[in-house]
């Protein structure tokens, strides 16, 4: 080993396709699962929060506009740059606590889940969709549509669990503000460095980290933001959420999975809007 | 020109049968409420037309006790093809009585019997024998091989179209395998007590459909009620959000269909006179009492001037009076407080500047009665163009380029529907893309079928009603 100095990594936040400190300048401590300092993590606040959902809108329309085997190639990116970080993941999955064969098959099924969600991108519609059969001389078909700027409260599960939360989200063209894990933040932005060098528009992901209960009020309250899915919320913080969402009738999701077991396609649908368009069939 | 003056061809009463007062249709037995009962009235002469329970929050206790009992013991394990046989049964019996039931919801809501009897009726039968087919198929609809029911749902729905949202709520609700609570509106009852009838004429077990009348109390009642495990609403927004504050932290399945603020849109190349019979059946069919009404005219600017003169022709022709009458075109308001709140809406769109119009009409000296209505010179900012009014008002606004178009029509916290109007069809799916809305309607408004999924996007709620989609809510996936 030589005496070289590591040069260590700044871990800021990831909005707008760009990597700014919190504007509030606070940081927070993360340790490993021996409590040994890693990294300070960003600590944002409300105002980045605001201008997390401020880069979701802007990058709506377009991210909702591309073709679904455009945002599947870009999923599909993902993974790839993700298998080329391969061995950092798993370093950075071990900081968690766990063993590094644990890191390493917990990093390999992320990438395979992107890889997953990817393949849905030109799919879902069909699935999802449907021509209706009405009684009259109408031609009908429904389609479905991102619902919009998605708030992903993530689980603490630091990479398979992030993953699974934000790839179905994106897949069908909503786009996102995520609140990374409290206690497990450090992959998350390290996840923004291969989404940022995948082709993914500026303001599709957008990552906070920091502390968990002072940012999703303000994301759940938000009256831009047009769902939430509160998977990483704790039980007992639901209520109050939920009752903030109302506001501006958010759709919620909450569903605790197995992030081993088959994702299946309620992550997407959730944040789907179904629309139906009739047409008169005539001469 | 010689103009003939219709005579008047009022529909016959004699085919209902009012009854004096009626009670709560609990567990298959009409029994009394304990609330403080309340009257409904013919919204067209102000007349009463029935003393009606009141059901307090033991009463809304025991409807689902009755509704639980019934899902545990019979309707939750009973086959799906024996639930839709029972469901043909009653689209059967409805086609049987749809005159009987077109005529009384004339009579309660107000509304013309041409309407009631040529749409709403027909659409609930057609609700039921859909939803009929769906029961013994569910492994197929794509929610999982064997899809269970959500348990027993509280289903509360609004008075502008008492049956047809009854057969909404309850036809694919049973057909998953659910039992009911329903309320109806409190100035609307009386066609859901007579779809009670109909369930005891079907032999529908007791306590799968339980109808309990009330006003907002009860409906807070019900929908708070810790032994439903579903709720379903279709009314306002603000109602809407109150719900969805009442379920937040808990396990409830919830449906919402709201408010909505739609954008007609006309573009210049568009058959204009179509679009005018578009326009006037968007905003005056059901007195515009229609959540997803075309209350917004975006009209092209080339074309705007046209387009108006035309309107107005079209609007002096329309007749306003009895809704009996079976050349009536926009019957009566359905009440007091939904009149004054037209008015007040109507009055400050004057008050903030822009220009109202309604063609010369007589309205009857008795009864809720708002002529139809136009308001030009129309701001984004106006009340009337931001909040529904639910009435007979209609808001004209201008644009340029499709952008500008889809632009304003976007620009709602609503999102339930819109009209498209031109001839060109890339232009119909382009337009139809960039809408934020769950319904639009192209060279066509007001279309509802049950294989047709129906529901909002934003703040005019969550959840489809209709076709395939309709089924989710309902099930428990």
């Amino acid at each position: 080993m030589s005496d070289r100095l590591a040069v260590r990594k700044t871990y800021k936040l990831y909005i707008a396709g760009a990597f700014p400190r919190s504007e509030s300048g606070r940081s927070y401590p993360v340790t490993d699962g021996k409590g040994r300092f890693v990294a300070n993590a960003a600590h944002a606040s409300r105002k980045d929060a605001r201008d997390a959902v401020t880069a979701a809108r802007k990058a709506f329309p377009g991210w909702a506009g591309r073709t679904g085997y455009n945002r599947a190639q870009i999923l599909y990116r993902i993974a790839e740059m993700l298998e080329g970080r391969r061995d950092q993941f798993t370093a950075e999955v071990r900081h968690t606590g766990a063993s590094k064969a644990q890191a390493a098959a917990e990093v390999d099924a992320a990438i395979d889940r992107w890889v997953w969600y990817a393949g849905w991108a030109d799919k879902i519609t069909a699935v999802a969709g449907a021509a209706n059969p009405v009684a009259g001389p109408y031609f009908n078909f429904s389609t479905p549509e991102p619902t919009g700027v998605v708030a992903v409260i993530a689980p603490d599960s630091p990479l398979l669990g992030l993953v699974s939360v934000v790839a179905p989200a994106i897949v069908t063209g909503n786009t996102t503000v995520v609140v990374a894990s409290e206690p497990a933040p450090l992959t998350a932005i390290t996840l923004a460095e291969v989404l940022a060098t995948s082709d993914l528009p500026a303001g599709v992901v957008n990552i906070l980290t920091g502390h968990r209960t002072e940012l999703t009020p303000w994301l759940a309250s938000h009256m831009d933001v047009n769902a939430i899915d509160l998977t990483g919320v704790p039980d007992g913080d639901v209520p109050a959420l939920e009752d903030k969402a109302a506001e501006n009738l958010k759709r919620v999701f909450r569903a605790s999975d197995d992030w081993a077991g088959d994702p299946g396609t309620a992550r997407m649908t959730a944040f789907l809007e179904v629309k139906t368009v009739w047409h008169p069939v005539g001469v | 020109m010689t103009v003939f003056e219709y005579a008047p061809a009022p529909e016959s009463r004699s085919v209902v049968d009012i009854r004096g007062s009626y009670g709560l249709f609990i567990d298959g037995e009409f029994t009394d409420g304990h609330g403080e009962p309340f009257k409904t009235i013919n919204p067209a002469d102000e007349s009463v037309l029935a003393d009606i329970a009141c059901a307090d929050e033991a009463d809304v206790d025991r409807a689902v006790k009755a509704a639980r009992a019934a899902y545990e013991r019979v309707w939750g394990a009973m086959p799906g093809a024996e639930r839709g046989k029972y469901l043909y049964r009653i689209a059967r019996i409805i086609q049987e009585r749809s005159r009987e039931l077109a005529v009384l919801e004339s009579i309660d809501n107000g509304k013309p019997i041409r309407e009631s009897r040529d749409v709403d009726v027909p659409l609930v039968a057609a609700w039921f024998f859909y939803y009929a087919g769906w029961a013994d198929k569910l492994g197929h609809a794509g929610f999982g091989p064997h899809p269970q029911p959500v348990g027993v749902a509280g289903q509360v729905i609004p008075w502008n179209f008492p049956l047809l949202m009854l057969a909404w709520k309850i036809a694919p609700a049973l057909a998953c395998g659910n039992t009911v609570v329903l309320k109806p509106a409190e100035t609307t009852p009386l066609t859901a007590l007579l779809f009670a009838d109909i369930c005891r004429q079907a032999d529908l077990p007791p306590g799968v459909v339980n109808i309990i009348t009330g006003a907002g109390d009860t409906g807070r009642a019900l929908v708070a009620h810790p032994g439903i495990d579903k709720v379903a609403f279709t009314g306002s927004t603000d109602v809407g959000r109150q719900i969805a504050r009442t379920l937040a932290g808990t396990s409830k399945k919830l449906t919402l269909e709201l408010g909505g603020k739609a954008a007609n849109i006309v573009y210049a190349d568009a058959a204009l006179d179509q679009a005018v019979e578009g326009i006037v059946n968007g905003i005056f069919f059901n007195q515009g009492h229609v959540c997803c009404a075309g209350s917004r005219l975006l009209v092209q600017e080339s074309v705007a001037e046209e387009v108006l003169e035309r309107l107005k022709a079209r609007m002096a022709t329309l007749r306003v009076g009895d809704p009996l009458d079976k050349n009536t075109d926009i019957g009566a308001i359905n009440s007091a407080a939904q009149l004054d709140k037209i008015r007040e809406l109507s009055a400050s769109g004057e008050q903030e500047g822009a220009d109202r119009w309604s063609p010369p009409c007589r309205l009857p000296d008795r009864g809720f009665w708002f002529a139809p209505t136009l308001f030009t010179g129309v701001a984004q900012s106006h009340r009337i163009a931001r909040e529904e009014i639910f009435g007979p008002v209609l808001s004209v606004l201008t644009f340029r380029t499709p952008e500008e178009a889809v632009t304003k029509a976007n620009n709602t916290p609503y999102g339930l529907s819109a009209g498209i109007w031109t001839e060109k069809g890339s232009q119909i799916l382009w337009t139809a893309q960039h809408l934020r809305a769950g319904v639009v309607w192209a060279n066509t408004f007001n279309k509802f079928d049950p294989a047709s999924p129906f529901g909002g996007y934003k703040e005019s709620g969550y959840g489809r009603e209709g076709g395939r989609h309709g089924l989710e809510a309902y099930l428990n996936v």
